[in-house]
């Protein structure tokens, strides 16, 4: 236990600010304070304020990836991204999400998978593909065993090209969701 | 290295006596594989590759098998870890093992169609039928109950359909259903120029890119009998044990989140992160792919570039020792580990298990040792060992492997350090020269996970005519269900993630 605490007290802090995370270029001080072009920090928790009460929930379906785009999707929530602190949460099941995260390309063993977990999802919800494969592009494509793509089984609102990804790619991909489903909440109200 | 060892062709009626043969001389089914090669010959062709740990020896025994008649006796029988392979050959080409005993669908889900895909007729694009799934009634005793899980599960991780046998907590059985990821690539590859397929080898699997890479480089270079520069071959092994170290410190922290360890979850993935920076830093990837190329590597390091290498390993070395120092020194952490999941040698022998799981259950099996590969046969390293098979000694294999990594990558890099120095010049590419069409090799390499092995088999033009890619996660799949009955169903995760074993790279 003691070990454990000294462990804990010795390391440094390695999570990164938000602004470095959520910015490609790197941010500048102005009067003392951390400051960027682009304010997506500013964006994204306003967004986050109105939409949905505060919080993003993201369901994950890999439809038949390579590894690397969950793995990337799992350093989101290393202390170093710490999706946690921008209130974008991984849930356990699609009737609480408001974003499918997508991998893969939709292989003939997990096609149902795919719609049962979209029709499972309430209303509004956005999907982000993840990887060229779920994008449609990706090297392996159309095969007897792979439809190469999720857009013919559902509607795509975000793209997040790469092979894989990185993870700061991926989180604004989850902003850039984020304002797709304003709009969907606005006409539900909720 | 080559391993073209010794090829005995037989009949079909021999195969079971001489697969035995070799068996009882201290040989291990290594892997199968079947081509479709009636345009070439007019037979399907069936190759059981054996390795002989001990010997270094490899042996390779074929069967023929008419067109008209695509049945064989099973190996099965006498060796269980042909199963699998037995099962994917019948499913892919339609070529049935008489007398298997488990010939349920592998890796096409539903029904069984009369569609071999595998098969060089059956075009690339064309679409089979949808799954269709029929659940049985399973027959159960009183008290019993079926808890199925998966495929999408609840966290980030890939699909797999696992379906266990309870009464009351404990696990009965387990079925696990895979190949939900199963993508066509082997038959995708077929076709493209062997140096173009890198790309698409490296895809097989997100967190074994540099080992799938180095396989089936070692099978074309082994067909085409080219030399590599030195340089060339010190950067590979530098790769490969890179790899090796990402992966297993991210394994520390993933077990730890297997019983909800959160400090030595955080630790793990915090240095992981650390070292996939590492590596997007010195080869623009975060998974290091797009070094290795056929007949060399694609860049050199610079010192600068080796000096943050040689740098942050160290840093690594010495913060993964505290923290497992710590982790270990919890109490919880050691009740849920001990005595959790513990698979029986016996069992790693007759499935031929690979890696640090079977070497955390006392079977001495390496292929850096045992058929060194790149630089591995200059290097000095020991191959650690536990002997109780539980998560436990996997996990302090773990540790225990990461320290010999780091003891590798110093020799690899004051190797590589003389080689920059002198700056003998030579190309980091070789040429490769015309490839005889129907020749094949096998290349061979040690994963985290355990011996990546592909077969190539080239056809006209530079092109491959046929790829088998059987991973570490393919050998040792079979062998975690033996490991969970006894075990609670909250366990399964912990044991799942002791194994670590992907499922895109055995799925394909």
């Amino acid at each position: 236990m003691w070990k454990l605490i000294k462990k804990r007290l010795q390391t440094a802090v390695s999570t990164r600010p938000i602004e470095e995370v959520l910015t490609s270029q790197p941010p500048r001080i102005e009067q003392g304070r951390l400051s960027c072009e682009d304010d997506l920090l500013v964006r994204f928790n306003h967004l986050a304020a109105t939409v949905f009460g505060g919080s993003l929930h993201v369901r994950h379906v890999d439809t038949g990836s390579c590894n690397a785009c969950e793995w990337e999707l799992n350093a989101l929530l290393n202390p170093v991204y710490d999706v946690s602190r921008m209130r974008i949460e991984f849930v356990a099941s699609p009737r609480h999400a408001d974003v499918l995260a997508v991998t893969g390309g939709v292989t003939r063993n997990l096609l149902e998978a795919l719609r049962m977990t979209y029709e499972a999802t309430a209303w509004p919800k956005a999907v982000v593909a993840i990887g060229g494969c779920a994008i449609g592009d990706g090297l392996i494509g159309k095969t007897y065993a792979q439809e190469g793509g999720i857009a013919p089984f559902v509607p795509i609102h975000v793209k997040v090209p790469g092979c894989p990804p990185r993870p700061q790619e991926i989180l604004a991909g989850f902003l850039h969701a984020m304002e797709c489903l304003t709009h969907g909440v606005e006409q539900s109200g909720s | 290295m080559e391993y073209t060892g010794t090829e005995t062709v037989v009949l079909r009626a021999e195969l079971v006596k001489a697969c035995q043969r070799l068996m009882q001389t201290g040989f291990r089914l290594l892997t199968m594989i079947g081509t479709d090669e009636r345009e070439r010959t007019g037979h399907f062709i069936l190759r059981y590759y054996f390795a002989a740990d001990r010997t270094s020896q490899i042996a390779l025994v074929t069967v023929r098998i008419p067109a008209t008649d695509p049945t064989y006796p099973s190996v099965a029988t006498i060796i269980p870890a042909a199963s699998w392979y037995e099962r994917e050959v019948y499913d892919l080409l339609g070529i049935q093992p008489i007398g298997h005993p488990d010939l349920r669908p592998l890796v096409l889900h539903g029904q069984r169609v009369n569609a071999y895909p595998l098969r060089r007729d059956y075009p690339l694009l064309q679409s089979l039928p949808e799954v269709r799934r029929e659940l049985q009634e399973p027959a159960l005793d009183e008290g019993q109950f079926i808890v199925p899980v998966g495929p999408i599960h609840a966290g980030v991780i890939e699909p797999g359909h696992f379906r266990f046998l309870v009464a009351g907590e404990n696990v009965e059985s387990l079925d696990a259903q895979l190949f939900y990821t199963h993508r066509g690539l082997e038959k995708r590859a077929e076709g493209m120029h062997v140096a173009e397929a890198m790309a698409l080898v490296e895809q097989t699997c997100g967190v074994c890119s540099v080992s799938h890479a180095l396989s089936y480089a070692q099978a074309v270079e082994a067909v085409a009998q080219i030399q590599l520069a030195p340089q060339a071959i010190w950067i590979r092994t530098l790769l490969a044990e890179l790899e090796r170290l990402y992966n297993h410190v991210g394994d520390v922290g993933n077990l730890c989140a297997g019983i909800g360890f959160s400090f030595g979850t955080m630790q793990g993935a915090r240095l992981k992160e650390q070292l996939q920076q590492l590596n997007d830093d010195v080869t623009g990837h975060r998974y290091l792919r797009g070094v290795i190329v056929v007949g060399g590597v694609a860049k050199t390091f610079s010192f600068a570039e080796i000096e943050r290498i040689r740098v942050t390993t160290m840093q690594i070395l010495q913060e993964i020792g505290e923290i497992t120092d710590a982790i270990l020194s919890d109490e919880i952490v050691c009740d849920r580990f001990n005595r959790t999941g513990v698979l029986d040698a016996q069992v790693v022998e007759q499935w031929s298990v690979v890696g640090p799981a079977a070497r955390a259950s006392g079977v001495v099996r390496d292929v850096r040792m045992n058929f060194p590969y790149a630089g591995y046969g200059e290097l000095e390293f020991s191959v650690p060992t536990f002997q109780t098979g539980d998560v436990m000694a996997r996990f302090q294999q773990r540790i225990a492997e990461i320290y010999e990594s780091g003891k590798l990558i110093d020799q690899i890099i004051r190797r590589l350090l003389e080689l920059v120095q002198t700056g003998d010049g030579t190309p980091l590419l070789t040429p490769l020269p015309s490839l005889v069409p129907g020749s094949f090799a096998i290349g061979i390499s040690e994963s985290a996970r355990g011996e990546n092995v592909h077969f190539v088999m080239v056809g006209e033009n530079q092109t491959i005519y046929r790829l088998r890619i059987r991973s570490a996660s393919y050998a040792n799949w079979p062998a975690v269900p033996y490991a969970v009955p006894g075990n609670i169903i909250p366990d399964f995760p912990l044991i799942n993630k002791s194994f670590e074993l992907c499922y895109a790279c055995c799925d394909r």
